[in-house]
């Protein structure tokens, strides 16, 4: 195996370490705990009152929009991650590359604000 | 670039797995304690702060109530709604829990850098040459962000999952501000990987770790990314961990306990392990990204490979320091206050603070003059000051337009 696979073997042992030892936790508080539910207790808790409605309620569409937003963000780190590892040999074409790209970025930035998507209300 | 692969590998097989184990082994227990006593001086320093005693009986100093705590809640009876998805109620503490471990595997825990025969960090263990860091995979710090994404779903589905008003609530709070900051936190750490040329983090350290102004001032990013970064990284690290300032996924008064309301017993103790563990590890991250990791101030030499680990547990301390004291002196910020400062201010600067950065480093690349150096920084600051009037004026229209609409109404 490849020195380049070893090292994210080691990250996946890791993680099983880490899932096993959140399992050993729960595992060990199912022996411990004592388990007798009712009505009361496995109710949705509103304050102490009796809840009413739809548990799954609908929520602000500005959290969908922030979410678009933040994909448009995303996508971009992924150009500039890479990008900033090797700028020289991009040299000056790739600067100005760069700087054209990150600009249409902050128009879109921009055409949001102005939008008004960005404030909240 | 530098690419230096862990020199562990290579070499015997059954050796090369037990010191990973160990390393692993170590990174475990470190990060488990660490989160214990973490917790034990938050509780402590903040009683300092507001002029209490805090907890005091159990053990010295009350040094064991969180473990207290800890065995408290697994006796607890662990309840699931009625209403829950049970499934994904159960699934969320994982999600949130093993990706705050997994960041650390990445963490360079010691290792003394400053040495002058340029051993670059590698210490030996029962005769094997190795990084002090679980693992040094290339893509290093993409993976902190890739696993701080990914704790997004364990709040978003654990608050989903709950089938409860105030966690739905609390959780599409949460993963709005934490996707909306760590888009200024991937600009952040793009600067620092500007600057090093590679994305691992051992090699971020060796970088870090080379020269300095004078002896005095150390080559750390901090100084050598020039301060925006940083404070960037640190505010938008701040709102990642949900912590105050930036607790409005919790805000008692509003959501009483945010996405984790429904949750009971060891579920609940494991969401709150994981906040604790996840403010270490991004504690740890801040060090390794813009303070030198384990490297020292250059000033100091004495040797060891201890000397590593000495220094980065004295930035991590700091860090951890400083967390607890925002939130003893900060209030909460309110939600259209914290959008505004992640989207209008935070990114934009990070933006053009990035842009600026790859000028100069291609210079510097290029070996351009002090005159080609000036201009170019004089170029940018006009560009810089165009886009900020065109961004003065996009504010002003909005206002402009938000008084007339308010007129029209009434």
């Amino acid at each position: 195996m490849s020195d380049f696979l070893r090292s994210y073997l080691t990250v996946a042992i890791f993680g099983l370490v880490g899932f096993a030892l959140v399992g050993a936790f729960l595992g060990l508080g199912r022996l411990l705990r004592p388990d007798k539910p009712n009505l009361a207790k496995t109710e949705a808790y509103e304050s102490g009152v009796d809840p009413t409605g739809d548990m799954w309620s609908q929520s602000n569409i500005r959290y969908y929009i922030f979410a678009l937003l933040f994909v448009m963000f995303d996508v971009e780190a992924v150009f500039i991650f890479p990008w900033a590892a090797r700028l020289e040999a991009y040299e000056i074409f790739g600067l100005i590359e760069m700087a054209i790209f990150i600009f249409i970025l902050l128009l879109g930035l921009l055409y949001a604000w102005r939008k008004g998507v960005l404030k909240w209300v | 670039m530098i690419l230096a692969a862990d020199p562990l590998y290579g070499g015997d097989l059954l050796g090369d797995i037990l010191i990973t184990l160990l390393k692993a082994g170590v990174a475990f227990t470190f990060l488990l304690v660490a989160v214990m006593l973490m917790i034990w001086f938050e509780r402590k320093l903040i009683s300092d702060m507001q002029n209490r005693i805090g907890p005091n009986i159990a053990g010295p100093w009350g040094i064991f109530q969180t473990l207290a705590d800890g065995i408290k809640l697994f006796f607890k009876e662990d309840l699931v709604p009625e209403n829950a998805d049970r499934f994904v109620f159960k699934l969320a503490p994982y999600l949130a829990l093993v990706p705050a471990f997994l960041v650390f595997a990445i963490v360079p825990l010691g290792g003394d850098f400053n040495r002058k025969d340029g051993s670059d960090g590698v210490v030996s263990i029962f005769g094997h040459d190795t990084f002090l860091q679980v693992a040094d995979p290339p893509m290093g710090i993409l993976f902190f962000l890739a696993m701080s994404s990914i704790a997004i779903y364990g709040i978003m589905l654990a608050g989903w999952g709950s089938g409860s008003k105030y966690p739905l609530l609390g959780a599409v709070r949460a993963s709005a501000q934490m996707i909306s900051y760590e888009a200024a936190l991937g600009l952040a750490i793009a600067a620092v990987v500007l600057q090093t040329g590679s994305l691992s983090t051992h090699d971020m350290v060796i970088d870090q770790a080379a020269g300095g102004y004078g002896g005095i001032i150390p080559n750390w990013n901090i100084v050598v990314t020039g301060f925006v970064p940083f404070f960037v990284f640190f505010i938008a690290g701040t709102a990642e961990l949900n912590r105050p300032p930036f607790d409005l996924v919790e805000a008692e008064q509003e959501l009483v306990g945010g996405f984790h309301t429904e949750y009971s017993s060891i579920r609940f103790a494991l969401f709150f392990l994981a906040e604790f563990m996840n403010t270490i590890t991004m504690s740890a991250i801040m060090v390794l990204l813009f303070l030198g990791g384990p490297a020292g101030p250059a000033l100091f030499f004495p040797e060891g490979w201890w000397i590593g680990t000495f220094w980065f547990f004295l930035k991590l301390m700091a860090f951890l320091f400083t967390f607890v004291w925002f939130r003893a002196t900060l209030p909460r910020f309110r939600y259209d206050q914290l959008m505004d400062l992640g989207w209008k201010v935070l990114i934009p600067i990070s933006l053009a603070w990035f842009l600026l950065l790859a000028g100069l480093r291609l210079g510097d690349d290029r070996d351009w003059t002090y005159n080609e150096t000036l201009a170019f920084m004089v170029g940018c600051i006009i560009t810089f000051a165009l886009l900020g009037g065109l961004l003065i004026g996009a504010i002003n229209t909005a206002r402009a337009e938000r008084v007339r609409e308010e007129a029209d109404r009434g």
